[in-house]
Formats: structure tokens, C-alpha cells, sequence
């Protein structure tokens, strides 16, 4: 059954293969002068956080929503073969061969982008897009699009099914899991009156913002003013602290020049007023240390390898007792 | 029994609220060339689709060769299913297809596929997609019986031949029953094919079995010698009591 699965998959897997040797080539060939160009760089991470959604959605989800689709299924499943090691057979060779085309290119990218990366001593902001992790998206994509393929059982919804529901799975997991699967280590420092600087975000109300501590390689997942309670600096008591903040005094010129030197008398009184909020406030971090980086990496890419298991799982259970329940609908109306 | 190769019990197959199979409860004997005639509709796809293990009864049993048909690899080795549209794979070549063949099922006959396909005229390097509906029929006949099955099921395996294609297809199939001695039960709502090559006829009207028996039974216990065309016509118009097999 192996041997059938690699024949009627070869011709993909190959050119997958043969695209990714081209990039290879391409990479270690014009490597010398290319490696310092950062689009360049911004793009292949572009490239290895697309491909895993690509091949669940290109490869995944057709794989069986297409024998349901033209009805092949009723050809597969009636050879001397049982329907469940017919799609152990398929899952494996073409999920395991395009999960190790992903692993392949992570490895490429990440060395390639080792240089830029290095200088950049920021490690997790590269974190979805460099070595392991690339290899649990794919083998989840894969199995999510196979997933979503037995359940539609129609070839171009599942695939846009299962692109949507992977994008979504990987935000999920980068915003709330992430960051929490180990806990944070918290820092507190002083505020540093000559660095903290006073403004907001666009989801953000103003407020004083301090200067990130130079931890590097770290990924710091919030930076807070807190008092020794742990209670956030409140608008009330910033403004009641330090009247006037982010306001223009009267004594400042009015001046058109959008990056002027802010006058010597504002920058006085944001020193005067942080270090007035400095005696009760202090800026509390939480971040995972560089150190952390490969833990986090074994951690998320057994997630999601443990998902796709349990999707796989779900897919055998679905073709061995679900499948012969539902009716079989396919591609050409059945005559009964 | 050991001595039928198809039984089913009370053999019930619903979708959702409308019943494909009502109650079937049959016993076909080994050696036969079976018809399944009916109008469109009657449950005969749903019937064989049963038979092979591709879908599960709602209530009831079905049993092939004495177990349920679909689960062990030996058991499914010893049906050959053709389904009514022949479905084979588009962008797969037809020595693909024979491949295939080889590689999932370990009874495979490789002298006579190569053959077969070679009288049919059928061009190994053509993809299953560009050949033509009779082309396709005839292929996916081929992997069926190159499989070397103890019982072969057919789903309208004539409907999109034209008629020379029809009476060569009927007639190449009931030389590999003479040959091999295998079991057939093919479906059709075409009496004329059945006449041809049937010794057994199941009537299924309205998701019942309405008639099951030996040609040559259901024909003698009528009053007047009359045609099959004429028997069958007549229990699918409903106006004739339901004969016991």
C-alpha cells in the first residue's frame, strides 16, 4: 500500500523537492552577497510561515475530500487493502514527505538567515519561521486539511477550510499559549527618568512608557508601571502627580518642525515628573530568557504534532466507522 | 450457511429520513450470475454498496462469504466491485492503474490484465481521465476481475456502453464467469442484459425486494409461459403478488 501511496504522490513530492532544491542552490550560490539583505530575509520567513498553510490546504485537504469528490473512494476501498491502512498508507507518505519539505526548508532558511538573524539578537521575533517549530505547523496543517477533507468531503471548500482554521490555530497558539507555556520571569526595575518616555498606541490610552531593558535574545511579553502592591499606574495618579503631562505648556513655541528637539524645559519636567512617580512606581517585566528559546521551540512544536496526531487519529476513526454510516454523495449522482 | 455467498437479514439502509433499503433479507447461492433489476431509485446501488462493506447497514446484517464485507484485507480480496460510474483515477496512467492493482491486492492476475487491456486496445501510457466512458467501464471491469475475485460485483456495469460495446462487454464478462467460475451479481435496469446472462434475478421496487429467486424458478411458477421481459416489467409495475424464492 506504501508502494501505491509514493507512486500516485511521487510526481508532487518530486517537483516540491526539485523547487526547494532550486532555492537551495540559489541560496548557497549568490549566498556570500545576498546574506545581508534583510528583505531578502523578511521574505523567507514570509516563505516558511506560508508553506506549512499551503501544503495543508494544497495537500492536506484534497487528499481524501478528492476521493469523495470523484468517487474514487469506492475504487481504493474495495481493494485487498482495508480502508484504514489505505489511509495510514496516504496520510503517511505524502504528510511525512511534505513535513520533512518544510523541516528541509526551515533548516535552509535559518542558516541562511543565521548572519542577519545574530546581528539582530532577537531571536523570538523570528521564532515561528526558524528551525523546529516550521515542522509541527506542517505536520498540523497537513492533518488539519486531511481533517477538514473527510468532513466536507468537497475538495475546494476544504481547502479553504483548512487554511482559514490553520491561520487561526497558529495565531491562537503565538498570542494566548505561547507566551504561557512557561512562566514568565518578572523583573523589577526603577524607572530610569532619563529613558522613560510619556505616550500610548492606538488601542493604548497614554501613559508613561519606560525604555525596554536590554536583555538580549529575550522576548519580553509585557512591560508594566506598577506601584509595590502590583497596582498599575493609573491615569488618575498621573495626572494628579504630575499636572500638565502631554499637554502643551504656554512657555513652549509653537513650531511646525515635526521632528524638533522637544524643548529643554518639557524634558525637565518628564524628568522631574518620573522621578516623583519613581518613589512609589517601579517597571515590572515579564519575559522569557534567551535561554528559554529551544525549550519553547520543543514545547510548541510538540503541540502541534500532538494536534495532527490527534486529527489523524480522528481521520482513521471517521473512514473505519463514520464513513460507511454517512450516505455516500459523490462528484455524479448515483443511480441507486 | 456455507452454501450462500450473499445473506442478508432484515437488511434495513436509511438516509436521514428516506429508506434506500427496506427490510431486505435474501440468500443468493454460490455459482450464479445474479441480476439486480429495479427502476432508478429502487435501492440496488445501496444494495451493493452494503454487499461491499462501503457503507454500513442501518439495521439488519449483511453478510458475505459468512462475515461482514469491508473489514479484513483476505475478505475484501475475494470481492471484485466495479461501481456504476467506473471511477478510476483521472490523472493516473492505465498501466497506473494495473500497478495499483498489483500492488493492493496479492491475488493479482498480471497476465491477463496486460491482456485484457492489450485486446480492449487501450493505450497503457493514456491517463484513466482521456479514455472514454466504455473505456473507462472496461478498465476499471479489468481491475475487478484481475483481482481473481470469488464474487464479482457489478453497479450497472453496462449503462454507459453503446449497444455493440454493451453486448461485447456482457458477453467478455460471461466468459470470465465460465472461466473462473466466479460468482456475479450485477445490477441493471435494462431487462435485455439480464436476459442475457443472468440464471438468478433479485426485483427490488421502492427500496423491497419484490421477486428473488432462480430464472428459471420465477418463470416456472407462473400459470403461462411468458418472457422474463415480461415477468420483470410486470412485478415493477407492482401488479403481480410477491413470489417466495
Amino acid at each position: 500500500m506504501i508502494a501505491f501511496a509514493v507512486l500516485q504522490h511521487r510526481t508532487r513530492i518530486l517537483l516540491a523537492a526539485a523547487g526547494l532544491a532550486a532555492l537551495a542552490i540559489v541560496a548557497v550560490a549568490a549566498g556570500a552577497h545576498l546574506r545581508g539583505n534583510d528583505q531578502l530575509r523578511e521574505l523567507l520567513s514570509l516563505l516558511v510561515l506560508a508553506v506549512p498553510a499551503i501544503l495543508g490546504a494544497f495537500w492536506g485537504a484534497p487528499l481524501l475530500a478528492g476521493e469523495f469528490e470523484t468517487g474514487t473512494f469506492r475504487l481504493a476501498w474495495t481493494q485487498s487493502v482495508t480502508r484504514t491502512r489505505w489511509t495510514v498508507a496516504q496520510v503517511g507518505v505524502l504528510g511525512l514527505a511534505g513535513t520533512a519539505l518544510v523541516g528541509l526548508l526551515s533548516l535552509l532558511v535559518t542558516w541562511w538567515a543565521g548572519p542577519l538573524d545574530r546581528a539582530g539578537a532577537d531571536r523570538f521575533l523570528t521564532f515561528s519561521s526558524r528551525d523546529l517549530v516550521p515542522v509541527g505547523y506542517a505536520a498540523f496543517a497537513f492533518a488539519l486539511g486531511v481533517a477538514v477533507g473527510v468532513l466536507i468531503r468537497r475538495v475546494l471548500p476544504a481547502m479553504a477550510t483548512a487554511f482559514a482554521a490553520f491561520v487561526a490555530a497558529r495565531v491562537a497558539v503565538a498570542q494566548w499559549v505561547r507566551p504561557n507555556l512557561l512562566a514568565p520571569v518578572r523583573l523589577s526595575l526603577p524607572l530610569d527618568p532619563s529613558s522613560t518616555g510619556y505616550g500610548g498606541g492606538p488601542f493604548a490610552a497614554s501613559t508613561l512608557q519606560p525604555e525596554p531593558p536590554r536583555l538580549p535574545n529575550a522576548w519580553i511579553i509585557s512591560m508594566r508601571v506598577v506601584d509595590a502592591a502590583g497596582h498599575p499606574l493609573t491615569r488618575s495618579v498621573l495626572s494628579d502627580t504630575c499636572p500638565g503631562l502631554g499637554t502643551r505648556a504656554s512657555d513652549e513655541p509653537r513650531s511646525g518642525l515635526a521632528h524638533q528637539q522637544a524643548p529643554q524645559s518639557a524634558v525637565d519636567r518628564m524628568h522631574d515628573c518620573v522621578t516623583r512617580i519613581g518613589t512609589t512606581y517601579h517597571e515590572a517585566v515579564a519575559y522569557q530568557p534567551a535561554q528559554r528559546y529551544w525549550a519553547l521551540q520543543w514545547y510548541e512544536t510538540a503541540i502541534f504534532v500532538g494536534a495532527g496526531a490527534a486529527l489523524v487519529a480522528f481521520c482513521l476513526w471517521w473512514v473505519r466507522r463514520r464513513g460507511r454510516q454517512r450516505s455516500i454523495r459523490c462528484g455524479t449522482a448515483p443511480s441507486s | 450457511m456455507s452454501d450462500s455467498i450473499l445473506r442478508a437479514r432484515g437488511l434495513t439502509r436509511r438516509y436521514g429520513r428516506r429508506a434506500g433499503l427496506s427490510d431486505c433479507t435474501l440468500s443468493v447461492p454460490p455459482g450464479r450470475v445474479v441480476g439486480l433489476v429495479g427502476p432508478n431509485g429502487a435501492g440496488k446501488t445501496t444494495l451493493l454498496h452494503l454487499a461491499v462493506g462501503l457503507l454500513a447497514p442501518t439495521s439488519g446484517t449483511v453478510e458475505v462469504f459468512g462475515e461482514r464485507p469491508g473489514y479484513r484485507p483476505e475478505h475484501l480480496a475475494r470481492v471484485g466491485f466495479v461501481a456504476h460510474d467506473a471511477p478510476l483515477y483521472p490523472r493516473l496512467s492505465v498501466a497506473g492503474h494495473l500497478r495499483m492493482g498489483a500492488l493492493l491486492n496479492p491475488g493479482w492476475d498480471a497476465p491477463f490484465a496486460a491482456e485484457r487491456v492489450r485486446r480492449l486496445g487501450l493505450d497503457p501510457g493514456q491517463r484513466a481521465g482521456r479514455l472514454s466512458a466504455g473505456q473507462r467501464a472496461q478498465l476499471a471491469l479489468t481491475l475487478a476481475v484481475a483481482k481473481r475475485p470469488e464474487l464479482l460485483i457489478l453497479d450497472e456495469p453496462a449503462a454507459s456502453l453503446d449497444p455493440i460495446a454493451r453486448r461485447d462487454f456482457l458477453d467478455d464478462t460471461a466468459r470470465v464467469v465460465a472461466e473462473r467460475g466466479t460468482s456475479v451479481v450485477f445490477s441493471s435496469h435494462l431487462v435485455g442484459d439480464l436476459e442475457r446472462i443472468c440464471d438468478y434475478l433479485i426485483i427490488l421496487v421502492a427500496s423491497r425486494v419484490r421477486a428473488a429467486g432462480p430464472v428459471a424458478e420465477l418463470l416456472a411458477g407462473l400459470p403461462v409461459p411468458v418472457p422474463l421481459e415480461d415477468l420483470v416489467l410486470a412485478y415493477l409495475r407492482e401488479d403481480q403478488p410477491e413470489v417466495a424464492a
